[in-house]
């Protein structure tokens, strides 16, 4: 399966929270090498479907879900599935900035270190590396030992995301990452998602649908807990075939 | 740390660049590779706290269990009936007599008259508290009451018997002020600062909208308190009240340095009718183990029959717990829902 | 003057009034606090000196001082808090971190809150009857500890749980997601960010434990010992027990009740210190606290 290009593929993905169903019977596949935005509007199960893929939804209470996501040949609701091991892969960015309260350098190598790498000069060039990837080196090179609280907004958000490269994962899951700060730090985010494809697959949550535009290069548009149409992101945005979409793209909804 | 110039840094890049595709099989490994050295730790400790997070019910259900199997041999020798119904408390007497209704009417009638001064005046410091004191006098006074709840309770006791007994002496005129109205004062005292607290904890969850739609409506604070606030607030307001019974019901060295502890029937006669009277000195449950427990000879009847005061306590404030509970999970419940 | 105007005046007049009768019940239990300890400050200072509080009791505790006192309360606090504070912290961290919401964890819930309106002399009691009785540890240091850790558990979970609930979910979340195992997310994101608040729960059930009374009278606590304990299951005389039994038990109240003045006011000292630094560490925290 690791062949065709596909990173993770679902199976009938059925979800609930208690007697409320917030994904029916998603069959999608995502792609290799890409970064896929997932748009629709809020309640629709967007950040849901996000949170299917590392089993971050876990942690819901009553949540139960149905079905399959395979991750490169594993279905990932295996008993067997170590989730230490698929989260360390699938990193995930958070909505609203959530760093430690360490310093910006343990906020980058906590994942490293609870991963069993102590070495300090090891420690050092991944945490460098990463920030670099990051785009937040040269800002807080000369401060590494401050708390990463101390960073504005924008800058948080920037060192989450190295946070999450230091695990070096095959996958990073963005769960509208910028929807808590001002259109500056939104661009550089923007601008860092898009350096970041050629590296890493992404896949985007967003309620925002330029920036969908901007940086995605597939589409996937849900509503009320479905998935109503999946494309390349101009076709999506130019000449949607479900008049759902259509509506929903030029804003009449939503 | 060791610099890095943007070289090496696209050479890291370089050497990561095929990972997308390479490190897939190693992904295809360790996602289902079970470690089972880490598997076992957290299965142990996650045991383990399951354990400690049970102690509790442990705790709870051993108490009850060791109340009751050492009250046992004296309910065999004593009938129920003559507990309850008894008058005659002598247990260390050649010729005992285990009739604890003087004890148990010294606890009833100080508690009662303890809740009837410490209700009134909690719920209206709590609706001052939370109705119109404002922020910055309500977060001064709060800690101040919580010092009132932790305040010793053998300080208060002394208290009782130095200033407050001898003034109840000289009002009513009586050669010793250490009678029920004395611990009746002093537990009074005690269970402000509960019934306070919780009073106000309800008063202040009260869903703001019903507040400002009593206000809007062109009622003053006061109005919008005593028609919106409080009957609002009223299952979390009797929760408080209840817990603070527990308080009263429950507390030693106050009343035993208090209230006299006489051991005759806590009764008047007026007009041939005995009728309650916090007028004399009287012994409560409480007072009674911690008079008795510490000299009595372990294993014997009164050893045994002391446990059965303390069985008897022990149910009362269960149950005084368990419904106020009921209650407070329905009052924010309720208050959830809205 | 409308009818109208004369209405909504005399409302205004009449929650003026309600409500300063309201505040005069807050001002009168404020008054008995303040009252009680200027009465217990004022008669208890001039007894206190160096010698008060480092010299034992002397000619039938007319004299000398309150050293085995002090020293025992703190000992038998101390071992209370050793014991109970380690329990209550694992207990708390299953209820908050594993834990999930069913009927188990309702039924600890009632528990603990159970616990906490068991009347304290039944702990003495209970005490009396498992530890000292039939566990065969007697009346001692270890027995009547023992018994306050029990009574005190409850503090110290609910103390500890909201210190853990103060950590905000992101923490755990964002742990979780970079692959932490649970404990790892524990030890290394939650402990250290609520260490400190229950560090003042703690110190707060410290305070309560130092005053408490008829636990200990059932189940170590002596009447009077010349020596300091020296072992685990030797007996101790303790504050509170000291003064009830100045105030009750001698035989010339009169002439001791300076030196019970003397030992309510070492006592209330003690707890309000505690109470205090509690108080005080707990804002501290809570103005360096970033999240």
């Amino acid at each position: 399966m690791s062949d065709n290009g596909v990173i993770f593929s679902t199976e009938a993905l059925n979800l609930w929270y208690g007697k409320n169903q917030a994904l029916k019977n998603i069959n999608v596949n995502i792609k290799m090498q890409k970064v896929t935005a997932i748009i629709g509007p809020s309640g629709c199960g967007k950040s849901t479907f996000l949170k299917v893929l590392n089993r971050m939804v876990d942690l819901v209470p009553n949540v139960k879900y149905t079905g399959s996501v395979n991750l490169q040949g594993h279905n990932i609701f295996d008993e067997n599935i170590n989730l230490v091991n698929l989260r360390t892969r699938v990193g995930m960015v958070f909505q609203k900035p959530n760093p430690f309260p360490k310093s910006i350098f343990e906020n980058v190598a906590f994942g490293p270190r609870i991963h069993g790498k102590h070495k300090k000069s090891e420690l050092n060039e991944l945490v460098e590396k990463s920030l670099r990837q990051a785009a937040l080196w040269d800002e807080v090179k000369d401060r590494l030992n401050e708390p990463g609280l101390s960073l504005s907004g924008g800058q948080q958000q920037r060192l989450c995301i190295a946070r999450t490269l230091a695990n070096e994962p095959e996958v990073i899951l963005m769960d509208e990452p910028t929807s808590a700060l001002d259109p500056a730090a939104t661009s550089r985010i923007e601008d860092l998602v898009r350096s970041l494809r050629k590296h890493y697959n992404i896949i985007i949550v967003t309620h925002n649908m330029q920036q969908a535009g901007r940086v995605s290069d597939e589409t996937f548009f849900f509503l009320n807990g479905e998935l109503i149409e999946t494309d390349r992101t101009e076709v999506i945005f130019t000449n949607p075939k479900d008049n759902r979409t259509e509506e929903y793209i030029t804003g009449r909804f939503g | 740390m060791a610099k890095l110039d943007e070289a090496d840094f696209y050479k890291i890049q370089v050497q990561k660049q095929p990972a997308v595709g390479t490190s897939s099989r190693k992904m295809q490994d360790d996602l289902t590779q079970q470690s089972i050295k880490s598997n076992l730790g957290n299965f142990i400790l996650e045991k383990f706290f399951l354990i400690c997070g049970m102690l509790s019910i442990f705790v709870l259900l051993l108490i009850l269990y060791f109340l009751l199997k050492n009250s046992w041999p004296a309910l065999q020798e004593v009938r129920i009936s003559e507990f309850i119904f008894g008058q005659r408390w002598m247990p260390s007497s050649p010729n005992p007599g285990f009739g604890a209704l003087p004890l148990i009417l010294g606890s009833i009638i100080i508690t009662v008259g303890a809740l009837l001064m410490a209700v009134p005046w909690s719920l209206a410091a709590a609706v001052y508290l939370g109705e119109a004191a404002p922020r910055l006098i309500r977060e001064i006074l709060k800690p101040v009451i919580e010092v009132l709840e932790i305040f010793p309770s053998v300080v208060l006791g002394f208290i009782a018997l130095v200033v407050v007994g001898p003034f109840i002496a000289r009002v009513f005129n009586l050669s010793s002020g250490l009678i029920g109205l004395t611990g009746a004062i002093v537990l009074a005292i005690m269970a402000l600062p509960t019934i306070i607290s919780i009073s106000e904890d309800a008063l202040n969850s009260v869903p703001k909208d019903y507040k400002e739609a009593a206000i809007a409506l062109g009622a003053t604070n006061w109005e919008t308190a005593r028609y919106v606030s409080i009957p609002a607030a009223s299952s979390g307001i009797v929760a408080a009240v209840m817990l603070g019974f527990g308080r009263v019901v429950g507390e030693t060295m106050a009343v035993l340095m208090a209230a006299g502890n006489a051991l005759d029937m806590p009764l008047k006669e007026i007009l041939n009718i005995p009728v309650p009277t916090l007028m004399q000195s009287m012994r409560t449950l409480t007072a009674t183990i911690a008079i008795e427990a510490s000299d009595v000879p372990w294993g014997s009847t009164h050893y045994h029959a002391l446990f059965v005061i303390g069985v008897v306590l022990f149910v009362i404030t269960f149950l005084v717990n368990l419904v106020s509970d009921i209650m407070l999970s329905r009052f924010q419940e309720v208050n959830r829902n809205d | 003057m409308t009818e109208m105007e004369r209405n909504l005046r005399n409302k205004k007049i009449a929650e003026k009034v309600y409500f300063s009768m309201c505040g005069l019940f807050m001002i009168l239990t404020i008054a008995v606090l303040f009252w009680i300890l200027y009465d217990v400050a004022s008669k208890g200072y001039s007894t206190i000196n160096w010698t008060f509080l480092t010299d034992r009791p002397r000619e039938q505790m007319t004299a000398g001082g309150i050293w085995p006192a002090i020293v025992g309360t703190f000992y038998v606090a101390s071992l209370t808090i050793i014991i109970s504070v380690p329990v209550g912290i694992t207990s708390a961290i299953y209820l908050n971190e594993y834990a999930s919401k069913g009927t188990l964890v309702r039924v600890i819930r009632l528990s603990i809150r159970n616990l906490s309106g068991v009347p304290s002399i039944v702990y003495g009691l209970f005490g009396l009857g498992l530890f000292a009785a039939t566990l065969g540890l007697g009346t001692s240091l270890i027995s009547a500890a023992l018994t306050l850790s029990i009574m005190s558990l409850p503090w110290v979970i609910t103390a500890s749980e909201e210190a853990l609930k103060a950590v905000p979910q992101s923490f755990r979340e964002g742990g979780l997601a970079l692959g932490a195992t649970k404990w790892q997310m524990i030890r290394q994101l939650v402990l250290p960010n609520a260490i400190s608040g229950m560090a003042t729960g703690s110190i707060l059930a410290l305070a309560r434990a130092t005053g408490e009374t008829a636990p200990i009278i059932l189940t170590g606590a002596a009447f009077f010992l010349p020596a300091l304990p020296t072992s685990l299951s030797d007996r101790f005389m303790a504050m509170p027990y000291h003064l009830y039994i100045l105030a009750t038990q001698h035989m010339s109240p009169a002439q001791v009740r300076p030196i019970a003045y003397a030992t309510a006011l070492v006592l209330i000292a003690m707890v309000m210190g505690l109470n205090m630094v509690a108080i005080i560490w707990r804002y501290q925290i809570r103005k360096k606290q970033t999240w």
